[in-house]
């Protein structure tokens, strides 16, 4: 029962990050991208390249993964991220299954037993989820005050007005396409991050487990919180991986199908969208003018008393 | 076997897996001439189409141990219209109730709804049928047939006269018929044609239950060459989706010719350019990129400009 907690805890966790880089594609510049998956498997992937074959330490394979995750969505964001709507989700798709059929291809099996993680000699071990549970939220927690600084940079309030309307976004003088590859990039990038996380809980990379369902899954998290939304996209990781861990939980696993929690993700889906297409949080409302410097919003975010003031 | 014999050979194979492609990009692309909308699930529908016939098929003959006979060959046509009443009805209600409520939404809006769709009929698939994959038995002699030094098969030859047929039936209905009039119309302007009385709702739920009467039969014949799984539909209706994006999204001619145009170039594409098995798929996803960003209307289409 604990361990099952402590499990939701930390896919929890690994699937915020995700979802932290879906919502800076999906929430904030307003591109429905398909993929995640995909960044999860080269995150993945370069980490067990590096630990394993090569030997790095798991700290230096982490700015790799992200990075090689970030380049790859540069790669294909320049050609599809010209697409709209519906074509860049299909095209998304697509290449989320390419770089899956990619993966399976240089090394069907997978890797096993990649190195342990080590901090200052610590060493985390699977078993020990405790010490996992910090580190992945830490990174959370990292992320999560980046990208909330982000939306209120000057980056991401021109991917917000991409959002609203790219053509007058244009007709202000915003470069639509360099902030929606820049967006994409970001996110790309997170997502190496969290399958780099991944890697170093679970320690094996299977190709298959990079399918479809992981993007959708990710999808529904920023869905099911809030497009556009930080706080909201945390709440949603915690909702889905309850949901997905809910048959151990309760100890029903003979009872309910293996299915059941793919059909509740699909089922909502489509309820978020039919009545509350905003979310459960609904969107971030953006304080456009504040006053304050970045530094004191940074003060007031973890200070509770001061948030009063100086909101325009 | 020269090498020209051989490309002849691949070209049949693409003609028969472009006949298939064609009847399942006919679906999204007529949705998406009246919708301006990505019916995300209709891969899924062909999963369903394709599991129905074979279960009504089964039911009727007693599965792998049916001698083919008349007897097959009648049951796999009542199997497959069978499977296209039930699929239209599926496509109808899926339509009325994940889709119309979102009609004035946001673009975002539909397709994450049918991204819901497709996740729920997939999966339950999986639920009630199970994951392993099953055949569908030939309902007739397989025997090939050698013309020169290219072998055809008759379930080649099924798949492409049943696509054929329907292909007719559907340039027939929409071009010669009232109802078909009324799609057309509704394809080019809803508002006026709601005006001049044309019922746009049900214009609307007709083109659902076409497509996905359409998208059984495609699923149907699919299942001769790729087996019948729960997560079937997803590559399939992705590269159908291709294929009506290629001949011009919302052109019911250029979905049949983008169709049989990815078929071929798939099945000749592969092995001229040296493209491992594992990594087909890939061919139709690179086409797909290069359309878009060379000719994003497609073939057939017409260039639409943007309106502020």
């Amino acid at each position: 029962m604990l361990n099952f907690f402590q499990l939701i805890l930390i896919y929890a966790g690994i699937y915020a990050l995700m979802a932290i880089g879906q919502n800076c594609i999906t929430g904030y510049t307003g591109m429905l991208s398909l993929c995640h998956a995909g960044f999860l498997c080269i995150g993945s992937y370069a980490t067990a390249i590096m630990c394993k074959t090569f030997g790095f330490s798991f700290w230096l394979s982490l700015p790799v993964a992200a990075i090689a995750s970030g380049l790859v969505g540069l790669l294909i964001g320049i050609p599809t991220l010209r697409l709209k709507g519906d074509y860049l989700c299909i095209a998304t798709l697509g290449l989320g299954e390419i770089i899956r059929n990619v993966a399976t291809n240089l090394n069907p099996v997978g890797y096993n037993s990649v190195p342990r993680a080590n901090l200052f000699g610590y060493e985390f071990a699977s078993r020990n989820k405790l010490s996992f549970i910090i580190l992945i939220w830490a990174f959370v927690l990292v992320f999560y005050i980046l990208f909330q600084q982000l939306a209120h940079s000057r980056l991401g309030r021109a991917m917000i007005a991409v959002r609203e309307d790219e053509v007058a976004a244009q007709s202000n003088g915003i470069n639509v396409t360099k902030y929606k590859i820049s967006s994409f990039v970001l996110g790309a990038a997170v997502g190496g991050i969290a399958g780099c996380l991944q890697t170093a809980y679970t320690l094996t990379v299977q190709p298959g487990s990079f399918t479809f369902m992981v993007s959708v899954m990710v999808l529904c998290t920023v869905v099911l919180g809030g497009m556009g939304n930080g706080k909201a996209v945390i709440l949603g990781a915690f909702i889905i991986q309850f949901i997905s861990y809910f048959p151990q939980l309760t100890g029903l696993t003979n009872i309910i199908p293996a299915q059941a929690k793919q059909i509740i993700y699909g089922l909502l889906l489509i309820v978020m969208m039919l009545w509350r297409p905003q979310g459960l949080l609904g969107r971030d409302k953006f304080r456009y003018g504040d006053p304050r410097t970045r530094k004191e919003r940074l003060v007031s975010f973890f200070v509770r008393g001061k948030a009063k003031g100086g909101r325009a | 076997m020269g090498t020209l014999t051989l490309y002849m050979q691949y070209i049949v194979n693409g003609l028969t897996l472009g006949s298939i492609y064609s009847l399942i990009a006919l679906g999204y692309t007529m949705v998406y001439g009246i919708l301006k909308f990505i019916n995300f699930a209709h891969g899924d529908i062909l999963m369903v189409g394709a599991f129905i016939g074979l279960l009504i098929y089964n039911g009727l003959t007693g599965g792998e141990a049916a001698d083919p006979g008349a007897w097959t060959l009648l049951s796999f046509f009542i199997a497959m219209i069978a499977s296209m009443a039930f699929c239209a009805l599926l496509g109808m209600v899926i339509e009325r109730v994940a889709y119309k409520p979102l009609r004035n939404a946001n673009r975002l809006a539909p397709l994450l709804s049918a991204i819901g769709v497709s996740f729920i009929l997939s999966n339950g698939a999986a639920w009630i049928f199970g994951t392993q994959s099953r055949r569908f038995p030939y309902p007739f002699e397989n025997e090939p047939i050698h013309i020169g030094s290219i072998t055809v098969t008759p379930h080649q030859i099924v798949i492409v006269v049943v696509s054929v047929v329907m292909m007719f039936l559907l340039t027939f209905f929409v071009n010669r018929t009232r109802m078909g009039k009324a799609m057309r119309a509704a394809s080019l302007d809803q508002a006026t044609s709601q005006l001049m009385g044309i019922n746009v709702n049900r214009v609307i739920s007709l083109t659902f239950a076409i497509g996905s009467a359409l998208a059984a039969v495609g699923g149907i014949l699919a299942s001769f060459d790729f087996r019948v799984y729960p997560s079937m539909g997803t590559m399939t209706g992705l590269k159908a989706f291709v294929a009506a994006v290629i001949g011009g999204i919302g052109n019911i001619q250029g979905a049949m010719l983008g169709g049989v145009l990815l078929g071929i170039l798939e099945a000749v594409g592969a092995p001229l350019l040296h493209i491992p098995n594992g990594m087909k798929d890939t061919v139709a996803f690179a086409v797909l990129i290069v359309v878009l960003l060379v000719k994003p209307e497609g073939i057939l289409g017409k260039n639409e400009r943007e309106k502020v």
